[in-house]
C-alpha cells in the first residue's frame, strides 16, 4: 500500500455512474489537501476543477476536483459555507489548477487561498461582484461591458521588448490573446490569455432538458462534437442504467474515428504550411475534404454535430455503404503513407520540425501533459487503451508515443494515430454487430451525479452532469484537455525563434472555444 | 522532388466550377448592387470569430481547399481589417470578444459590408444570449447578409460570396 494513499479514499467512497470506473469521496479542507498529495503521488492527473452553487439544498458552496488515475476517476468534493467560501489551492501541486480555481472565482466567487487571484474568464463583461453561476442570477441577466487592462506579467531588461498578438489574428481562427517578450528573435516568455469564447454554457445548461442537452454539448468546441456529445450521453445513460445497442456504440466509436482522422489530416496539412511546405497542405486538405464529403453522404452532415444521441445514434449506415467504406479506408492509407514518406524525406520540412517547441518528458510530467502533446512527450497514456470503454475494450488501439517532445514528435504521433484509427475503422466495418439505433432513455430523478470520459482526439474531455428536477439538469460541468496542455505552449516556445511561433502553436492546435466554454 | 511532382500528377485538378447563383438564396440584393459597383468581382474578407464553437472556422478553413477555387472567384482573405471591404463574422458575439469586434470593425475602411457565417451569428444559434454571449451579430454591428446552417457547409458560403460579387440575372 502505498503510504501517501490516505484510508478515507478507499473506505468513505461512493461508486459514480460513468462509462468508465468512478468514485466520489467527500472531503473536509484537510482532506482535500491530503487527497491531492495522494493522488500527486500516485501519479494521477488532475483532470478538472470546478464549483457549484447549493445554497438553496444545503446552505453551501462546493468546489470539486477529478482526478484521473491510471484505471479510474475519483472526485474529491469540498462543501464550504457561504459566507466562508475559501479552499486550499492546488496549484502547487497540480499546475492546470491555477487558472481553474481563477475560473472557478469568476463563475462562483469561491476563492483559492494563495496564487494568482487575476481574473481568468471575466474580462469586464460582468461585475466584479456578480458570480452568474450562482443561482440567485437569472439566466437571462446582462451587463455592459466595461473593459480594463489585463495585467499580464511585465518583462523588463536589456534589449527586451514586447509583442501582442490576438485576440483577432491575421488568419482564420480562434480568438486568444499572446504576450511575447522576445530578445533579438528568441523568446524569453510567452502568456497567454483565454477566456474571448465564453459564452456561459454552463449557466445554459441548467435552461435545458436532459434530452435535448447533447446538442449544446456537441457545440462546446466544433472540432470534438463527436466526443463531446458522445461524453454527454454517456454521462446520462450511467446515470439512468441505459446501455445503446452494440450496433449503436460501435457507430458511434466509427464517428468518433472519423473526427480523430478528419482532425490530424487538416493538422498534418496545416503543420507543412506553417513550415512553408504548401503542397502538405493542398495534399491534407484535399483528403480531409474528401472524408468530410463521404461523412455528408453517409451521415448527411459533414461534421457530425448531431449524431450522437441519447441512447444511441441518429443514422443507420446502409449495407450498401460499406464496400464504399472499405475502399476509402484502403485509398485514405495509401496516401497518408505516401505522404508521410514525403515528409520525411524532405530536408528542409524536417529541418523545420525537428527540435522545435520541444517539451521534455520531464517537463511534460510536471505539467501535467495530457492527450496527444502529453503522447508526443513520453507519456503513455489513452484512455482507449487504459481505461477502455465499449467498443474499445473488444478493440483497443496501439498507442502512438514519442519521447522527442518536438513539432516532428507531434506530427508523427498524428501519422500513426492516424492510420490506427483507419485501422479500428476497418475492423468495425467488417463485422458490424446489429441492433436498434437507439434505445429508451428514461429521465433520470433530480441529484443525480454522472460522469462521461472520452478520449477525444486531443485527449481525455470530460462532463459531469448532475440532473435536476422534472427532467432537468441541475448542473453540468464540460472540461476539455486544451486546459491542461495551453500551459505547455508556454514552456514549449522558450528559446525558439518567434517565426516559429505559428508552427509551434500549430503542433499543439488547442482548442479556444472547448477551454472558454 | 520526384515523389512530390508524382503525387501532385497523380492527383490531378480538384477545382470544381463556381456554384450558379441561387435565385432561391438569401435575400443579398442591395449588399450584391453596392459591392459590384465598387469592386467588381474582387473581394478582400476579413474573418472574426466572435465567440464562435470554431465549426465555421473549420467550414471557412475548407473554402482555402483546392476544391472550391476560392481565390479564382476573385474572392480572397486578407490579414487587417484594414485591407478588408467585407467583415466576415462567426459564433454568437460573446461578451468578451464584443470590443474586439466593434473596433475590427471600426478598423476596416468605407465602403464595407459585413456577412454573418452560421446559426450563431444570425440568431443567436444553441447558445442563446445570456451574461457571457449577446448573441446575433446584428446586436453588436450592422449586418448585409446572413450566411445560415449550423455550420454553413463551404459551398453554402461560397454561393453566399458569389451571389454578392455577381450581377444577379435579371
Amino acid at each position: 500500500m502505498n503510504p501517501m494513499w490516505p484510508d478515507f479514499l478507499d473506505t468513505e467512497r461512493v461508486r459514480l455512474p460513468s462509462n468508465v470506473a468512478a468514485c466520489r469521496v467527500q472531503v473536509d479542507a484537510e482532506r482535500w489537501c491530503q487527497g491531492a498529495d495522494a493522488m500527486r503521488a500516485a501519479g494521477a492527473d488532475l483532470l478538472s476543477l470546478w464549483g457549484s452553487d447549493d445554497r438553496d439544498r444545503d446552505q453551501c458552496l462546493r468546489v470539486h476536483a477529478a482526478y484521473l488515475l491510471h484505471d479510474r476517476v475519483v472526485l474529491l468534493e469540498h462543501a464550504m459555507s457561504a459566507g466562508q467560501a475559501i479552499y486550499p489551492s492546488l496549484a502547487t501541486r497540480f499546475p492546470v489548477a491555477g487558472r481553474l480555481q481563477r475560473a472557478t472565482y469568476d463563475l462562483l466567487g469561491i476563492r483559492a487561498d494563495g496564487g494568482d487571484t487575476r481574473p481568468w474568464l471575466r474580462h469586464g463583461g460582468w461585475p466584479e461582484d456578480v458570480f452568474p453561476l450562482r443561482r440567485d442570477v437569472e439566466a437571462t441577466q446582462t451587463w455592459p461591458v466595461t473593459s480594463a487592462p489585463y495585467p499580464f506579467i511585465p518583462v523588463s531588461g536589456e534589449g527586451v521588448h514586447e509583442m501582442t498578438a490576438g485576440p483577432v489574428h491575421a488568419g482564420t481562427i480562434e480568438p486568444g490573446r499572446f504576450q511575447l517578450a522576445v530578445v533579438g528573435e528568441k523568446v524569453l516568455r510567452l502568456e497567454v490569455r483565454l477566456g474571448y469564447t465564453h459564452k456561459g454554457i454552463a449557466k445554459r445548461f441548467e435552461a435545458l432538458a436532459q434530452r435535448d442537452a447533447h446538442r449544446l454539448a456537441a457545440h462546446i468546441c466544433g472540432d470534438s462534437t463527436v466526443a463531446f456529445s458522445w461524453a454527454y450521453c454517456a454521462a446520462l445513460e450511467s446515470i439512468t442504467a441505459s446501455t445503446p445497442s452494440p450496433r449503436a456504440i460501435v457507430l458511434r466509436a466509427l464517428a468518433l474515428e472519423r473526427e480523430r482522422i478528419a482532425n490530424h489530416l487538416g493538422d498534418l496539412g496545416g503543420l507543412a504550411n506553417d513550415a512553408g511546405f504548401a503542397f502538405g497542405q493542398t495534399q491534407f486538405s484535399s483528403l480531409k475534404e474528401q472524408l468530410l464529403r463521404r461523412n455528408a453522404e453517409l451521415f448527411g452532415q459533414r461534421y457530425l454535430f448531431d449524431f450522437v444521441v441519447p441512447g444511441g445514434v441518429a443514422g443507420d449506415l446502409p449495407a450498401r455503404a460499406l464496400p464504399g467504406m472499405l475502399d476509402e479506408i484502403e485509398t485514405l492509407e495509401r496516401a497518408v503513407r505516401d505522404l508521410r514518406g514525403i515528409y520525411a524525406r524532405h530536408e528542409g520540412l524536417q529541418d523545420r520540425f525537428l527540435g522545435s517547441g520541444r517539451l521534455t518528458p520531464a517537463q511534460a510530467a510536471a505539467l501535467g501533459a495530457i492527450g496527444l502533446a502529453g503522447r508526443a512527450s513520453g507519456i503513455a497514456r489513452d484512455l482507449r487503451v487504459d481505461q477502455p470503454w465499449p467498443p474499445y475494450d473488444r478493440s483497443p488501439p496501439v498507442l502512438a508515443t514519442s519521447s522527442a517532445g518536438d513539432v516532428a514528435a507531434r506530427v508523427q504521433v498524428r501519422f500513426e494515430e492516424t492510420l490506427e484509427s483507419l485501422r479500428l475503422c476497418r475492423q468495425w466495418l467488417q463485422a458490424l454487430p446489429t441492433g436498434p439505433l437507439v434505445v429508451d432513455v428514461p429521465l433520470a430523478p433530480a441529484g443525480q451525479l454522472g460522469i462521461g470520459l472520452i478520449e477525444g482526439w486531443r485527449g481525455p474531455l470530460m462532463l459531469a452532469l448532475e440532473t435536476g428536477a422534472a427532467g432537468g439538469i441541475r448542473r453540468c460541468r464540460a472540461h476539455d484537455p486544451s486546459w491542461q496542455n495551453w500551459p505547455l505552449l508556454e514552456v514549449a516556445i522558450l528559446g525558439n525563434i518567434v517565426a516559429d511561433f505559428p508552427l509551434i502553436n500549430k503542433s499543439f492546435n488547442l482548442s479556444y472555444s472547448g477551454h472558454d466554454g | 522532388m520526384f515523389d512530390i511532382l508524382s503525387r501532385i500528377l497523380r492527383v490531378g485538378r480538384l477545382s470544381e466550377a463556381l456554384p450558379a447563383p441561387n435565385p432561391a438564396g438569401p435575400e443579398l440584393t442591395t449588399i450584391q448592387r453596392e459591392l459590384h459597383a465598387v469592386f467588381g468581382r474582387a473581394l478582400c474578407i476579413r474573418h472574426v470569430d466572435a465567440g464562435s464553437c470554431n465549426g465555421c472556422e473549420l467550414e471557412i478553413h475548407a473554402l482555402s481547399t483546392a476544391y472550391y477555387n476560392l481565390e479564382g472567384a476573385g474572392v480572397r482573405f486578407v490579414a487587417s481589417p484594414r485591407h478588408a471591404d467585407l467583415l466576415l463574422v462567426t459564433g454568437p458575439v460573446s461578451v468578451n470578444m464584443e470590443e474586439a469586434l466593434k473596433l475590427t470593425y471600426a478598423a476596416m475602411p468605407e465602403p464595407k459590408w459585413v456577412l454573418a457565417v452560421g446559426d450563431c451569428g444570425g440568431c443567436g444559434g444553441v447558445f442563446g444570449a445570456n451574461y457571457a454571449t449577446r448573441g446575433p451579430i446584428s446586436d453588436v454591428i450592422p449586418v448585409d447578409a446572413v450566411v445560415g446552417g449550423c455550420p454553413p457547409s463551404p459551398l453554402a458560403i461560397l454561393q453566399g460570396l458569389v451571389q454578392i460579387t455577381r450581377h444577379l440575372a435579371a
